[in-house]
């Protein structure tokens, strides 16, 4: 056994020489540099939807800087954690390093890094698809598949040389959410290039049809990109910290296939009450119906996995990142086929509500579990403990308050512009104009940008808290190293 | 591969498969689930069942409700219509000066009024119709550039101002910075100050300015400065400035003139609305007789 690896955590994950822990390293420094970058984006864009004077000239302005944020949490911290994680599970559940060597492994990061920084620095100059969540323009989506293709590659090649009998069930998942990315990214991002010397493209599609397959790919980057992916994680770093086995088997597989199979259908419900033909809104409805308790099954494995061991919840706060990014799993697993609801979606669409129910996934859920993720890893990664366990406690509550300013300021002030622009008077007309329902909004803008401010202070406490753990001395000697167990074979 | 063993803190057993120390459980599914799971799928069914659900080649399949987004507008539109029908219908017959008369009548006709200035007019002229300095007039004083009668109030409605409408309100203030030498717009702007400034009144005659703009202002904007409706030619002699009252704002406007545009709403908004939208700017503070 290597001398370094004597801290007591680090020895009882099967340290096999052969696994490539650097690309890991680096896709963990990248994750963590994104995460202070998107949250510092989303802070500023809240402050200018509260203050609008903060819009200032032509680069520094909300329509520019939106797409920044969204990509910068989803694709830049979001993608980097994934890859992060999924490549340290594939090789620790495979026990065999990755396929394709170092240097593949180093083109996927170096190519990732160059795409965001293609794409972001693209929006800022005004170059963008106008397509949410795919406003990269089609030299960066092309760059951005080979990529992916990549990815796919060492993944699977990884899983295909393993040396377990069976898939681990976190794999099952980063293998869906790796394979339908392909697929939304190619389809949804069709489209022709003016010029191959000019950034501009139009759709291969147009009118409804572009909508529905635009909120296709949108919708399913919610569902396997931030859901999918996500529950990946889970599956590794909840039982790992939380030293359980996972509740059920037989929940994962059904809970796999229903989730998998039903979560693909249920785009349209972006599209209610539009130029949508009405029978793909039905449609979208009743799969969003469907969608529900297979979520919940995701929920319940990660949750239940704790039976007999909720004990720990007081006092280690790695696991309650991890068990209360479930907890908001759940809690926006409902809503979500709540507000699918025709009848609740004309009340809440196009309303802050919206923004409110994607936060409470990705404050609580996305980036929960990413934190539990990382703050598990980083000292098994740098072969050393922790710098500051207080300090993430600090992080814990901070970040938590922080969500709950920010959803219940997005519930009310969405609900109330939903109520004021169906309000009609005594005599049958509106009674409030678009513009007052704008003046309403300040208050819940500037509480939603404090809950910003706060979940901001939090990443910047998890940075520092890792770069202190960086900058200790590997331990030559743990306290109590215990036996390593024999790489199994 | 390890053997599977007995949970001591669950009951259950493990299924004997491990990954990195990972085992799992042969937790039965919750019952809850599967009966929620397969409830929601009824549910949808339902859902599918009751209102347009799916498309083959051949064509749609309408649901057993005969529902459709397009029947449900229709319907909420109407509803909408009979509830104010007879209102309309009163308006429709009553002049405007004799609804301003009529307490219930005029009520309805501010009511409506309001929604649709909120809707077509706020976001020029603001909620309230304060305005906005340097951009927009306020529709709440009594300082009208083209009328502020019912009958005026309804024209520009209609027709707007430069909209190029036929039968629009237009007018144009010549660019006197071609015409005259800066001096000289120096010395009108000096006079036009002067105009509001009543302890002036006796001495602004012997201005250099007075002589400029009798000769090329007071056409329009009146021999005192009292503004010329005709011609949408502000009052200069009430110390209300749309594009500022500064020397600087005043002699910018008088070298190179910004004039406001206005689009026609006839033909956007029905008759009733554009009626109810005139009783609706008369009533806010500064409607003449």
């Amino acid at each position: 056994m290597d001398a370094a690896v004597t801290w007591a955590h680090a020895a009882r994950s099967h340290a096999i020489p052969g696994y490539n822990e650097a690309i890991i390293r680096r896709f963990t420094v990248a994750t963590v540099i994104w995460a202070l970058f998107g949250f510092s984006a989303g802070v500023i864009v809240a402050a200018q939807l509260a203050y609008p004077q903060l819009n200032l000239g032509e680069y520094f302005t909300f329509g520019r800087l939106r797409p920044v944020h969204t990509s910068g949490v989803v694709f830049a911290f979001g993608g980097n954690a994934l890859i992060a994680t999924s490549l340290y599970v594939v090789q620790r559940t495979c026990q065999i390093g990755l396929w394709g060597g170092p240097r593949l492994a180093n083109f996927l990061f170096w190519g990732y890094q160059a795409f965001l920084v293609i794409a972001l620095s693209g929006y800022v100059m005004g170059i963008t698809q106008s397509r949410e969540y795919a406003e990269p323009e089609w030299y960066a989506d092309l760059w951005l598949a080979v990529v992916w293709l990549t990815y796919l590659a060492i993944f699977v090649g990884t899983l295909v040389r393993r040396r377990e009998p069976h898939i681990y069930v976190a794999n099952w998942f980063f293998l869906a959410f790796i394979i339908t990315v392909t697929v939304l990214h190619v389809v949804n991002n069709l489209a022709m290039p003016v010029s191959f010397v000019g950034a501009k493209s139009y759709s291969a599609f147009s009118g409804v049809q572009d909508a529905m397959v635009q909120w296709w790919y949108g919708h399913n980057i919610v569902g396997f990109f931030l859901t999918a992916g996500f529950i990946g994680i889970m599956y590794y770093f909840v039982p790992k910290q939380a030293e359980r086995p996972i509740y059920s088997y037989r929940l994962s597989i059904v809970h796999f296939w229903a989730l998998i199979f039903l979560y693909i259908w249920a785009g349209p419900h972006h599209l209610h009450y539009t130029s949508l033909p009405d029978w793909t809104q039905t449609l979208g409805m009743a799969f969003s119906i469907m969608l529900w308790m297979p979520s919940w099954g995701g929920m319940i494995n990660g949750i239940m996995t704790l039976s007999g061991a909720w004990g720990k919840l007081r006092t280690d706060p790695i696991l309650r990142f991890l068990v209360v990014a479930v907890a908001f799993y759940g809690m926006a697993t409902f809503e979500g086929p709540l507000m699918a609801l025709k009848s609740v979606n004309s009340l809440s669409h196009y309303t802050d509500w919206t923004v409110g129910h994607v936060h409470s996934g990705a404050l609580g859920w996305v980036a929960f579990i990413c934190f539990g993720a990382l703050y598990y890893m980083v000292p098994r990664l740098w072969r050393r403990p922790l710098w500051s366990h207080r300090l993430v406690e600090w992080h814990f509550w901070i970040a938590s308050i922080a969500i709950v300013l920010y959803i219940t300021a997005m519930w009310v002030a969405g609900i109330a512009q939903g109520l004021m622009w169906r309000a009609y008077d005594a005599f049958g007309f509106l009674q409030y104009s678009f513009a007052d329902s704008v003046a309403m909004l300040h208050p819940y803008y500037v509480i939603r940008l404090i809950g910003g401010v706060l979940y901001l202070t939090g990443g910047v406490l998890m940075a520092v808290n890792f770069a202190m753990t960086l900058r200790q001395p590997v331990p030559s000697r743990a306290p109590q190293a215990a036996p390593a167990p024999a790489p199994a074979s | 591969m390890a053997a599977p063993e007995r949970d001591p803190l669950t009951g259950y057993s493990t299924t004997g498969h491990e990954w990195d120390g990972i085992k799992e459980l042969t937790t039965p599914i919750p019952h809850w689930w599967v009966t929620v799971f397969l409830g929601s799928c009824l549910v949808a069914l339902l859902y599918m069942w009751l209102f347009p659900s799916f498309a083959t080649t051949t064509g749609v399949f309408k649901g057993t409700l005969g529902w459709t987004s397009e029947g449900q507008l229709a319907e909420e539109m109407a509803a909408g219509r009979a509830a104010q029908a007879e209102w309309r219908r009163q308006l429709a017959d009553t002049p405007l000066d004799e609804v301003e008369r009529q307490p219930d009548l005029r009520r309805f006709a501010i009511a409506g009024g309001r929604a649709a200035f909120n809707e077509n007019c706020a976001p020029c002229h603001g909620v309230g119709a304060g305005g906005q300095i340097g951009q927009f007039p306020a529709l709440v004083d009594d300082d009208w550039l083209w009328g502020g009668s019912l009958a005026a109030i309804q024209q520009t409605v209609r027709f707007g101002i430069r909209s190029g409408h036929e039968e629009t309100r237009d007018s144009m203030m010549p660019a006197f910075g071609e015409m005259l030498s800066a001096g000289e717009i120096d010395s009108i702007a000096d006079y036009v100050l002067t105009l509001s400034d009543p302890s002036a009144a006796a001495s602004r005659a012997r201005l250099p300015g007075a002589e400029l703009y009798a000769a090329n202002c007071s056409a329009c904007h009146g021999a005192a400065g009292e503004g010329g409706r005709d011609f949408g030619a502000p009052r200069l002699d009430d110390a209300i400035w749309l594009y500022g009252g500064s020397k600087q704002a005043i002699r910018q406007q008088i070298a190179t003139p910004r004039m406001g545009m206005m689009p026609a709403f006839a033909g956007k908004l029905d008759d009733d609305t554009l009626r109810m939208l005139a009783l609706y700017v008369h009533s806010l503070g500064g409607g003449e007789r």
